[in-house]
This record gives structure tokens, sequence and C-alpha cells, in this order.
């Protein structure tokens, strides 16, 4: 049947690549696809893949798939997921960046798009570089004021082959996905026998399922070996380019951290992009906390609201559990009131922040480091709160559980700042480790022994000189070490009194545990070759920093680097603005929030920081960094290194 | 302001209970509260019952929002931490706290501001949680701390002490515990100790969540003429629909009432609640019952007292989770961490 078709009306339509002015058209003037139309050069590994889809109609699985087959090539890839706030009927986006190199950041244009959603058409032809590939549905004639000079059209009937093979409309829509799959696999080399693995390893159990998905890829895949040139230009190929690393996305990560850090108690309330992270809690506690006569060595509560769930934190909290929230930025103000109370009460409390576009009718489901000043200062009075900052899935499994370390030593509430980036997406990650020796840091804490030995138990009396007092847990001692824990009318024996002596020394103690703080977050990371000039970041825009550096170098501008991993900063942070001429910051927010943190923890001028900024609700790509960072080099007429050396 | 100490002297004639313990050792900092509040005696009831309980005093949590009521877990078990926490919030940090150790007595106490208003959302959810505590009311009716505006518990036409009358309709507490499936619920009066000791020790003997609405005037701000919430009202407007004693495991049980009156229920610890029904017709097993009778009693603007509907055989949040019997704040790395082996093969999985 598939023969009833003439060939050469599904040939890639080799685009001529004169006179078009390509720029206007792309979204990365200057950038076209690895292959050019009219050259013969096969790149491999190397390229930006797009789907287009709607969302609800299944497409996630089999470009999860897409992704994981690259992955088990050992090719790296970093996905994006540009999803709508919405179930079912909206534009939806997966994006594949395959990268030999191991750039994992977002890199602008799409080299190959597959568009599967008529409603955005037109916009996805107009995502593609020059010479570089539309793979499309061409059941319908694709209308004519459509049509590029400069991409190549690569036309697979995917309506058509599926009708007589899928008469349920329901399943057909669902095949259609595993149809460009196929093809795809054909288009640009993926081993056949890793996707059809990966099939029959998704669907055991479901025996029945299998065999139709085989159907549905090889259907894909036969029409495009047997009507369009295969493989195109852009290839992937094996590599070791993977090595140990594993794929996953930041909020398992986070969870398992947390996990292994030994959070017992996790309230929550669903919102996106943090819903993941306490669903992945769950699902890993099932798997790994449940004892041998069916206990389960855990609490999970999905609270009302932000409010109960960090009400319920801080509760168990003060009684002694290590707890936990995941949210984001509208979760967050709703829990702020709460945060200022434990600020002052001193309760730990670990709130995962995963940020999103703000505000709660603003982008929900766009990733941004929006949050950063609502979580440092969140609350009223003067309140401060450490912060982490991951970068990887590795970083989230880590700072997941020494985040209840850290805070049950520093008796306070620490905000970990993940974002949707980071959480949602699956992301190449060192594997996670972990040392059985280690044991929990559970802070100052008295049992009844220790009680005993006291003469006069003070919660608040800074004993050690850090600024952190000695808590008791309800129910340790009969006699000794009970307290009233309200906010600050209390003395440090946290009796009742609102004399202005006791609540100054009070608020001058918390300032005594802020500096022990900056001593106990983890340490910057830095590579400091003595350059004149470097870059700050932080969070998930260290994401296209290799790229964004490799591409200034070629430029003439070479940069240190330091990624900031915590609040509040370590002095080294201050050492490596000092040293520089100039520090560009890039972040992902307008304002400049880490800037205004620097200059506010640190004192710094403000204008020994040059700000890198995108706030667009995508992950920041490298060309950003690298324009921006030019442009600040030619607006000044500043000499680079190739000027220089010639 | 400042914390005043009671200084420990007993009196020599004061009862000493099984641990030795009197009820001096069950009390707390001295009250600041205006002189005849009834929270005062709520607390006072607290002691009461603790001290005849022989329940260890600092085996405790005790919890509250804010407000005059959120002010009393200072005033009673001195020996046990408390924490006064947000306003309208103490129901989450019960609920953390339970989760936390399940070991210890939870007692929250709250206002009808803190939990008709700005809690009624949290007050709603810790009910259908089941978190197994005592969950107090001091309902008197008005803002003191703010010097006397209505609370949301008023009823329609009571009046201020300037004479206005309250135009909204009230929100009943006890009807919405009912409603979402508390398994201990009563109402109570704070000059009613015969009545309110009782009920608080069943309440700490009972499995589950256990709520008292206790009607407790305000001298200061609604104790006047026009006022639901008076002293003199609740003199004159109240009726106990059941009665209820509490019989401490191993204390004899004697029968002094009518034979079918009475119903004796067991309680997890091996004690007893003696049921007395005042009216016959009130099964107190009856969840629906309880509800149309409450609120038929509001219509004729009666204020019906007693142990209002009890499920014995209730559970609680431990038992929803499937925690284990050890708290779950003293499992330490070995319960806790899965270890290196487990987490190669979660990463083995993400390949």
């Amino acid at each position: 049947m598939l023969r009833e078709w003439p060939r050469a009306r599904y040939l890639i339509r080799q685009a001529a690549m004169t006179a078009t002015p390509h720029s206007l058209r792309s979204n990365s003037p200057g950038r076209s696809a690895p292959n050019r139309a009219g050259g013969s050069q096969v790149t491999y590994n190397d390229f930006v893949i797009r789907f287009a889809n709607v969302n609800g109609s299944g497409s996630a699985s089999a470009n999860g798939m897409f992704a994981k087959a690259l992955f088990r090539m050992g090719i790296p890839v970093a996905t994006r997921n540009i999803f709508p706030s919405n179930i079912e009927g909206l534009p939806t986006w997966f994006e594949v960046r395959v990268s030999e190199h191991g750039y994992m950041g977002r890199r602008e244009g799409v080299d190959i798009m597959v568009a599967m959603n008529a409603e955005t058409f037109a916009e996805d032809i107009e995502s593609i570089v020059p010479g570089g590939y539309l793979v499309y549905d061409n059941s319908k004639e694709m209308p004519r004021h459509l049509r590029r000079s400069d991409i190549h059209f690569v036309g697979i009937p995917i309506s058509q082959l599926a009708l007589p093979e899928f008469p349920n409309p329901k399943h057909r829509a669902l095949f259609k996905n595993i149809i460009y799959l196929g093809a795809m696999s054909a288009l640009i080399s993926i081993d056949f026998d890793v996707i059809t693995g990966m099939v029959s390893a998704q669907y055991k159990g479901k025996d029945d399922l299998i065999a139709p998905n085989i159907h549905a890829l090889e259907i894909g895949r036969n029409y495009a070996l047997n009507y369009v040139d295969c493989p195109l230009p852009i290839q992937v190929r094996y590599s070791d380019a993977v090595g140990e690393r594993i794929m996953v996305d930041g909020n398992a990560a986070a969870a398992l951290g947390a996990i292994y850090g030994g959070a017992t108690v996790c309230a929550w309330y669903p919102i996106t992009p943090s819903t993941s992270l306490a669903e992945a809690f769950e699902k890993y506690c099932n798997q790994l906390r449940v004892g041998a006569s069916g206990e389960r060595n855990f609490a999970i509560i999905q609270a009302e609201d932000e409010l109960a769930a960090m009400g319920i934190v801080i509760g168990a909290g003060w009684n002694g559990a290590r707890a936990f929230t995941a949210t984001s930025g509208p979760g967050v103000s709703l829990m702020t009131e709460f945060l200022g109370l434990a600020y002052f009460a001193e309760i730990p409390a670990v709130l995962w922040d995963i940020q999103r576009a703000g505000p709660s009718t603003g982008m929900p489901t766009r990733t941004q480091q929006g949050d950063l000043l609502a979580a440092a200062y969140a609350s009223h009075g003067d309140t401060r709160h450490p912060l982490l900052f991951p970068s990887t899935p590795k970083e989230c499994f880590e700072f997941g559980a020494d985040a209840l370390d850290i805070a049950d030593r520093l008796q306070t509430p620490l905000i970990v700042l993940s974002d949707l980036e980071l959480g949602m997406n699956d992301n190449l990650s060192e594997p996670f480790a972990w040392d059985d020796d280690r044991r929990y840091d559970r802070g100052k804490v008295l049992d009844a022994e220790q009680l005993d030995d006291i003469e006069t138990f003070g919660r608040y009396v800074d004993a050690d000189g850090d600024g952190i007092g000695y808590r008791t847990l309800p129910g340790t001692h009969p006699e000794k070490g009970a307290f009233f824990t309200r906010g600050t009318s209390r003395d440090e024996y946290a009796s009742y009194t609102e004399h202005p002596e006791a609540y100054t020394a009070n608020m001058d103690r918390l300032l005594v545990k802020w500096e022990t703080a900056r001593s106990l977050m983890p340490k910057p990371d830095i590579h400091d070759r003595g350059r004149r000039a470097g870059i700050l970041y932080y969070g998930t825009t260290a994401l296209p920093i290799p790229e964004a550096l490799d591409r200034l170098r070629e430029d003439g501008v070479e940069l240190d680097t330091l990624r900031i991993r915590a609040f509040p900063f370590a002095d080294d942070v201050r050492a490596f603005i000092d040293r520089h001429d100039i520090v560009f910051l890039a972040e992902q927010n307008r304002d400049a929030q880490m800037k205004t943190l620097l200059v506010n923890d640190l004192g710094i001028h403000p204008a020994q920081i040059e700000s890198v900024l995108y706030y667009g609700g995508f992950s920041i790509s490298a060309d950003t960094i690298h324009e921006q960072v030019l442009a600040y080099y030619e607006a000044r007429k500043l000499p680079r290194l190739r000027e220089v050396g010639s | 302001m400042t914390f005043v100490a009671k200084p420990k002297i007993h009196h020599p004639l004061l009862t000493v209970n099984e641990l030795g313990l009197t009820r001096r050792d069950y009390e707390g900092s001295v009250s600041t509260l205006c002189a005849g509040c009834g929270h005062d005696s709520v607390s006072a009831a607290i002691v009461q019952a603790c001290a005849s309980l022989s329940l260890p005093p600092h085996k405790f949590a005790k919890v509250s929002g804010i407000g005059c009521s959120s002010k009393t877990p200072s005033y009673f078990l001195g020996n046990s931490h408390g924490f006064n926490a947000v306003h309208g919030r103490m129901p989450s940090v019960a609920t953390g706290a339970n989760l936390a150790n399940r070991e210890l007595y939870c007692v929250g106490v709250s206002g009808d501001g803190d939990s008709a208003s700005i809690g009624i959302g949290q007050f709603a959810h810790i009910v259908r949680r089941r978190i197994n505590m005592l969950y107090i009311v001091d309902n008197n009716g008005t803002y003191g701390l703010t010097k006397g505006q209505f609370s949301a518990t008023n009823d329609l036409g009571s009046t201020s002490k300037k004479g206005v009358p309250n135009l909204y309709e009230p929100i009943d507490l006890v009807s919405m515990a009912l409603q979402i499936g508390a398994s201990f619920v009563a109402r109570s009066f704070s000059g009613d100790k015969r009545q309110l000791v009782p009920l608080i020790q069943a309440a700490l003997m009972h499995k589950g969540f256990a709520f008292i609405d206790v009607i407790s005037p305000c001298v200061a701000f609604n104790n006047h003429n026009g006022s639901t919430k008076s002293y003199d009202y609740m003199r004159g407007y109240s009726g106990n629909l059941i009665d209820a004693d509490f019989i401490a495991a191993g204390e004899e049980i004697t029968a002094d009432y009518e034979p079918g009156q009475l119903e004796d229920v067991a309680m997890p610890d091996g004690s007893t609640l003696r049921l007395r029904k005042l009216d016959e017709d009130y099964d107190p097993h009856d969840r629906v019952l309880a509800l149309s009778h409450v609120q038929r009693a509001a219509e004729n603007r009666e204020v019906v007292t007693g142990l209002l509907y009890v499920d014995p055989d209730a559970s609680d949040c431990h038992d929803i989770l499937g925690t284990p019997p050890t708290p779950l704040n003293a499992l330490d790395e070995s319960v806790l961490c899965p270890g290196a082996a487990a987490l190669e093969r979660v990463n083995a999985a993400l390949r």
C-alpha cells in the first residue's frame, strides 16, 4: 500500500541557498544548521531538535523515548519540555539538545523541527535555522505561503499511514507519535534495536501493547527508508561521551536526597513545577522506606494550602522530625508569615522553591530565577534566610540531604532555590553517591542526660558564641528543658518579656548566627586563572556557561568563573569580585536579584557587577550570555585577547 | 508585663496522684488574663483532668494560635513544651507535631477568632485528617485582645457591649466538626467544671480527633445583657444533653443511675467513659442525629452541651498513614537511610 504514493512527491525538497534574507525568519541571525544545503558534509551528535505537539495527545512518551534512545547510544542530551498551563489541546514543545561536546544549555534556533501541531505550524517553521529540516505530516497539502526556500521539507504522511492500521481514533492519535518516532530513527540513524528494546521494556507486563507499538515504529521507519533520502546529513552515532552519567530530573533527585538525608515528614500543596518533587518523594519512599512489617517510615500530607504545608513542617521540626515542603513562588508568598516565625522561634525547616515565572497567573509552566529576594527576606520584620542554589540533579540530591543537616545545625528555615528548568526536565547528571559512614548532623539538641548535667537550661543562651542556642524536644525530661516557643517576646530563658534590651540582644545574636551560617554553607565553585574579568552565575544559569565561555574565547574574551552555591555568601565571593576589573553576573530575572543580594550582604559597590539578564520564560541560552558580554566589550571599546595579541 | 513563675509550695492537704504528683505539678505560670475570664477555668479544668489521670506532665505538646485563648497553654502543664504559633494556624503546627511524635499527648487551644475566622480552613482540614489530639476552642464570641470586635461564632442579634447587634450568621464549630468527621465532639461551658473535667479526661484518652467547644465568657467585652456568650445566658439557656463521667482504668464502676439510660464506653487505655443520657431519644453514636439535634437547639436559641458524639473505635492519622509505632523523630540513619547499595540500584534504573 505504501507503494501507491509516487516516490518523487515525498523526496526532500532541496532548498536553494540564494538570495533569501534568512535572518528575518530565523530565531538566530547568523546561525545555520551544521549541514548547509548543497553541502554534503555529515555532522554527528550536534543539533537541536524540537517536537511541536498538542498537549494531552500522548506525545510525551514518544518524545521521551527519543531522548532516552540517544542517551542509551552514549550521546549527551538535554531535554526541555515547553508546555502550557493546560491539560489538553494547547501547544507544547519538546526540545532536545544533542551535543557530543556536552553542551547542556539551551541554544537558540532549531535544526530539526518535527511539526505535529497545525496551530503552531507557521511559527514552528519560522524557528528553523537556515539549512535546517522540517519533518511534517504531509497527508494534506501544506499551504504555499508557509514554504521557505532556505530549509528542507521532509514530508511523512503520518495520518494517512495511521488511518488503515489503527481504526480506533483514540489509538490512532497515540500511534501517530510512535510513527514519527520510527521515521526519525531512519532519518537520523538511531539504532532501531535501542528503540524497540525500550518499547519492550516500557510495556513489560502489558505484552499486547508491544507488538502494535513496534508495528507503528516500523510504519514510520519503513516509509522514511523507502521514500526519503535517509539518513539526513544531521545524524547520530554511538559515543562514549555520556560515561557513567544518569538521566534524571532535579525534582526526583531532590526527593531522593531528602530520603537519604532522613526527612520523615513532607507536607505540600500541588503547584507546578514543584509537584513532581513531593510525588517523587512518595514514590521513592514506597520503594526505599517501608520496613519489614510494612510500616511506613515517613508521613506525607497533601495539605489544604501552602500555609498549612509550612505549618506542618514547622510543627514537625519543632518536635524533632526532619521535615520539608516543596512549592513555587505563589506558595512562598503564602508561607512567609510562618517562615518569619520559624526564623525568630529558631525552628529548622527545609523549603524547596522550584521557581517559575510569576505571578500566579504569570507563566506557571515557564522557568525563571525570580524568587531570590522573596525567599531571602521572606516575612515581616528583620528576617533573612539561608539559600542554596543547585545546578544539577546530582547537586539537588546532595542539597536534598545537606539542607536538612544545615537547617538542624542553624535551627532556622532554609530555602533551596531550584527552578522549572532543573526540576522538571530530564538532565544528564553524574550518578548519585552516598557515604554509608555519614551520620546526620542533628545540631544542638539536648537529651535527658545532658539536661541532668546542666544547672539552668536557657533555650536562647549563646553558650558557644556562635549565635546558636541549645534546643530541647517536647517530652525529653520530667522537670528540665521545657520551654514555651514564641517569636521574640521572650528573654534568653524563653520567659515572656517585652523589654527592649532583651529584644535587641536577641536580634543581635541572630546576626552572630548569620555569620556562623556564612561559614557553614557550601562553598562557591571557582575557576580563577588570573584573568581581568570574571563571570558569576548560579542554579541553571550554569547550564549554558561552558558553551558561552567557549564562544567568547573564540571572540577573544576569556573569563574566570564563580558559581554561587549559597547565601549568605562565602568570603571567597567577595574576594573574587574585588580581584577582577569587572565581574559579569548572569541570572534569569529582570531585576538582577542576585546582584541586590550581593550588594546587600557583602556591601560591594554595584558598579563592580555587570548584569547579564534573561527573563523570557525559557532557560537562558549560551547565545544570550555570549551576546550580552560581547556587547559590554564593544560598547566600551575594550581590547580583547585577539586584538591584544595581534 | 513579665513572666511570673508560681512558687513551688504544696499545700499539705493536696491530693497526690499515682505519679506522686499534686495538681500544682500540672500548673503553668500565673495567668495574665482578666480576673474572671472563662479561659482560666478551662486551664484549671485541663490541670485537674491531667492530674487526676496521672499523666506525666512533661509528655504533652501544647500548641496554640493567637489570641487570649492561645496564651493559655502557658498557664497549664508548665513542664511541657508549648508553641504559640501563627494566628489561625495552630492546626497545621499540631499536625506536624503529632506526626513527629505520636507518643505525646497533643493539646491545642484556640479561640473563636482563631478557629472560626482566620483559621477556619485549617480547622476543617485537621478534622478531616483525624489528628490524634484534644482540640479546645475557648469560645467567647469576641476578639478580646483587640478590644471587643464580634467574632464569627457570635449569634445573630447578640449585642456588643455598646448595644450594637451582630448582623451576621454564626459559624458553629461543633456542627462543622460533626459534619467533617471528628470522632469525639463535645460542647461545654467554662462555668461548669463538673461537666468539663470529665469531658477533657475522656477527650485525652480518646484515640482520634477530639473537639471540645467551650463557651468561655469574656468578662471584659462580652458578658453583658444581650450577649449570648455571657455567664448569665449560658446558665439560663444551655441544656446538658448527655452527661459523661470518666472512670479511670481499674477504678470501681458503680451503677447509681437507672439502667437503660447508662452506657459504658471502653476507652483504648482500659478506662471507661460512662454516658448518662438526659434525653432518651438521643444516641451519641449517631452523627446525623447529633448534627440535627445541635442545629435544632440553635434555632430555639438554646445551647446544647455535653458529649454530643463519640466513635470509640475511631482511627487516627497515623493509622491512615501506616507509620511505625516508634515516633518518627526517634528513627535514626539505620532506618531512614537506604544506603549506598540501594542508591546504586537507583542510578542503574536511571541509565
